[in-house]
């Protein structure tokens, strides 16, 4: 695949390649399986190394019916959720995992073959019939246990949270997650990827632009083709007003958790503002209908939009620096869900979270895409690894963002803004991109007809809602809200 | 040491009157599209093929073929204007589009050259002037639940009109519903329900807890509420905005008349 450097590996050799790539500096990034001929699926390891080096790919085929792998769990723990994954909805099985449990579907689902199997075309929802499930033992006189969801308070997405606490003092934390699991990268099987982009952009609402860029970008990528540079330029601005609205909502929302309550309504309405310039200028407040694999559905006319955020930035700037000396709001958030950094590596923390504890890494700066290579791409970083770091890695990133909105406009090419795309038949790809929450891949395999056969997304919340319960553990329940705001989950992106 | 009150007061009212006077809150964003029939030609399908969630079809009947448009399948996603040869297909700002009959967002040939008429509707008296509402995302991409937590920004600031968002069903009169309605979320959203004191009203919030929209179907997603629950107001949009949120809200405590009928939308 486009930006890789491929290892085709039989199944017993994987556990050695991957203690070797991880001696050498690199991260597992996710896995899945797809079935290149129906009876033989595929399994796909994706890595990252240093900044410009190519991702290191592994493939793994498995022959003669074989429905086995060893895991990999107990070397990179990350991969623990993939392996899962791909075990709910491939049929794979992996030796020796340490969680071995379903995740994506839950107990009592059962499909009548795998749900990424080709063959499997569902007239109706597979049957379901709810069963309890596993939870691990967790005992002790005065342990209680308060399951908390998957209807919460407030407008929120569903999830359902154990825990195991004494008092105000959480011993253990349980997320229980997929309760939106749509089965999109099924949805994708068939499509043309023109029409592939409006369900890419329903991944997840608040990453809209973010998950169609990386998808267009897979697409272009299997066609071999040249986007026009005025796109380019263009998708740098729409993500980073992605960025924005979404880190100024994150501020309000953790205002809202510490009660400063003008502090909540001024960060939503800074939310609210950048939509409605999102609205203005695009036709849509999330960034939808935009990107086209081969450039931009149309052109944009963005004069005014520098004026409109100039306007709004020294606005900004104040209320994060009023937020900054606020005691009763810090006092909150200093200590509160620290993430070690080796944690965050271990477990696959991604975007601000892994920022925020020492990690310093970012698509848009190490393997850049559209014209992030023409700009200086500001990637902060902080070592404390807490609810405070991650709040101050966001607003480095607001800051940062409208640097590179301006830059962009200021440089903006005349021209055309798209190019045909005719990807080949058979082709497979790779997309990636930066979003808010962190780095999105998506990997596209393509059958004879040039539609999809195959789309893996890979979304930032899978993999922070992996780590985040490391924060909760021995923590207490008031600050269980401040953190869970700080970490700033989608669950539409996590359970796809 | 800031003065929270004081940078609050500092910065004024930011509440928007909406619906009040009409002034428009969205301005430039897109909405459904309007269909202009005599521009349509027949033999072409463009629409209907890039289409995802199935709003258009090509259906076939006695005088020939015919386009069907469900609105509560559109997701807003401008393909059918963009790539439509004759422009029947038209981008609008056309998104205030609660109904409180499911029939009402198919377009209906016959009312083609009449006025969206104002619906009668019964008051529903016992909560005319108050309403507490409780949320469940069945399934959804987040879109409607960023734009319903706006709701309660300062711009649209919701409280003005007496409406509340409630933590339990047990306060609640108003169950409003995201999402396609997964096979996970089906039974926490029937729990959900059956808490709720009666009389008790159900808002099918987006395109997806309409119909399905664009990811509806498959193994694991549901088509919407319908079939599940009883839908007393049907809000399509990918996602509504919060003005369209609002025009739906007070549409059911009939403090707002419904823009449309038979699948026109009339201002």
């Amino acid at each position: 695949m486009n930006g890789t450097t491929e290892l085709r590996l039989s199944p017993d050799e994987l556990p050695e390649v991957c203690r070797t790539l991880l001696a050498e500096g690199a991260r597992l990034q996710m896995a899945y399986a797809w079935f290149p001929q129906p009876d033989t699926p595929e399994v796909i390891y994706l890595a990252d190394k240093k900044r410009l080096d190519l991702f290191p790919l592994l493939r793994c085929r498995l022959l003669d019916g074989r429905r086995e792998l060893p895991s990999l769990a107990a070397i990179t723990p990350l991969l623990g959720w993939y392996e899962r994954e791909i075990q709910d909805l491939c049929g794979i099985r992996f030796t020796g995992h340490p969680e071995p449990g379903p995740l994506v579907l839950h107990e009592g689902a059962e499909p009548p073959m795998p749900p990424l199997d080709p063959r499997y075309q569902p007239e109706e929802m597979m049957p379901y019939t709810p069963q309890p499930w596993h939870l691990p033992p967790v005992e002790g006189a005065d342990v209680q246990q308060l399951p908390f969801g998957p209807v919460r308070a407030d407008v929120l997405e569903s999830a359902q949270i154990v825990f195991y606490y004494v008092g105000e003092g959480i011993l253990h934390c349980h997320p229980r997650l997929f309760f939106k699991h749509r089965g999109i990268e099924k949805q994708f099987e068939g499509l043309s990827p023109l029409m592939s982009v409006v369900l890419a952009e329903r991944i997840s609402g608040v990453d809209s632009f973010a998950h169609a860029l990386a998808f267009c970008q897979a697409i272009e990528s299997a066609s071999a083709c040249e986007v026009p540079q005025r796109a380019l330029h263009l998708r740098v601005i729409l993500a980073e007003l992605e960025r924005l609205y979404n880190h100024l909502h994150y501020l309000g929302h953790l205002c809202h958790t510490t009660t400063l309550k003008v502090g909540e309504a001024q960060g939503k309405l800074f939310e609210e503002q950048c939509k409605q310039i999102n609205g203005t200028f695009t036709g849509s407040r999330f960034l939808r209908g935009l990107v086209r694999p081969g450039g931009m559905r149309r052109d944009l006319d963005l004069s005014g939009l520098a004026e409109q955020l100039r306007r709004l930035e020294p606005q900004i700037a104040d209320y994060m620096a009023e937020l900054e000396t606020t005691n009763s709001h810090l006092d909150r958030l200093l200590t509160t869900g620290p993430l070690p950094r080796q944690v965050a590596f271990d477990q696959g923390a991604s975007g601000p979270i892994k920022r925020a504890s020492g990690i310093q890494r970012d698509l848009r700066w190490s393997h850049p895409y559209a014209a992030y290579g023409s700009f200086t791409v500001d990637v902060p970083v902080r070592t404390e690894g807490d609810a405070h770091a991650r709040s101050q890695i966001r607003m480095e990133e607001i800051r940062a963002s409208l640097k590179l909105i301006y830059s962009a406009l200021e440089q903006m090419p005349s021209g055309p803004v798209s190019a045909e795309v005719r990807p080949a038949p058979g082709a497979e790809a790779i997309g990636w991109c930066e979003s808010t929450r962190g780095s999105i891949y998506h990997c596209v395999h393509l059958d004879e007809t040039g539609r999809l056969a195959r789309v893996k997304v890979k979304s930032p919340s899978f993999s922070n809602w992996r780590v985040f319960p490391f924060t909760v553990h021995d923590s207490n329940m008031m600050d269980y809200a401040i953190n869970e705001a700080s970490f700033g989950l989608t669950m539409a992106g996590c359970d796809r | 040491m800031p003065v929270w009150t004081l940078y609050g007061l500092k910065r004024g009212v930011a509440t928007n009157s909406w619906p009040q006077g009409h002034e428009t809150t969205q301005h430039g964003v897109q909405g459904m599209p309007r269909f202009h029939p005599e521009r349509c030609k027949e033999g072409c399908q463009i629409c209907a093929d890039v289409c995802l969630p199935g709003a258009i079809r090509i259906a076939e009947t006695k005088n020939g073929e015919r386009l069907s448009l469900d609105y509560g399948k559109c997701v807003a996603c401008q393909m059918c204007t963009e790539f439509c040869p004759h422009d029947a297909m038209e981008k609008s700002e056309d998104w205030a589009f609660a109904v409180s009959k499911r029939a009402d967002l198919v377009w209906d040939e016959a009312l083609t050259s009449l006025p969206a008429r104002e619906l009668t509707q019964k008051i529903h008296s016992a909560f005319g002037r108050s309403l507490h509402i409780r949320h469940v995302d069945a399934g959804s991409c987040n879109g409607c639940e960023s734009e319903l937590q706006a709701l309660n920004n300062p711009y649209y600031n919701l409280h003005r009109l007496g409406i509340f968002f409630t933590p339990s069903p047990r306060f609640a009169d108003l169950l409003l519903v995201t999402g396609t309605v997964t096979y996970a979320m089906k039974e926490a959203l029937l729990e959900t329900y059956n808490a709720m004191p009666e009389p008790r009203w159900v808002m099918a919030m987006g395109t997806c807890a309409v119909s399905g929209g664009a990811v509806g179907g498959g193994y694991a997603c549901g088509r919407g509420v319908e079939g599940i629950l009883p839908v007393d107001i049907y809000v399509p949009g990918c996602p509504p905005n919060p003005a369209a949120m609002i025009q739906a809200l007070l549409l059911l405590l009939n403090r707002s008349t419904q823009l449309v009928q038979g699948g026109h939308f009339a201002k």
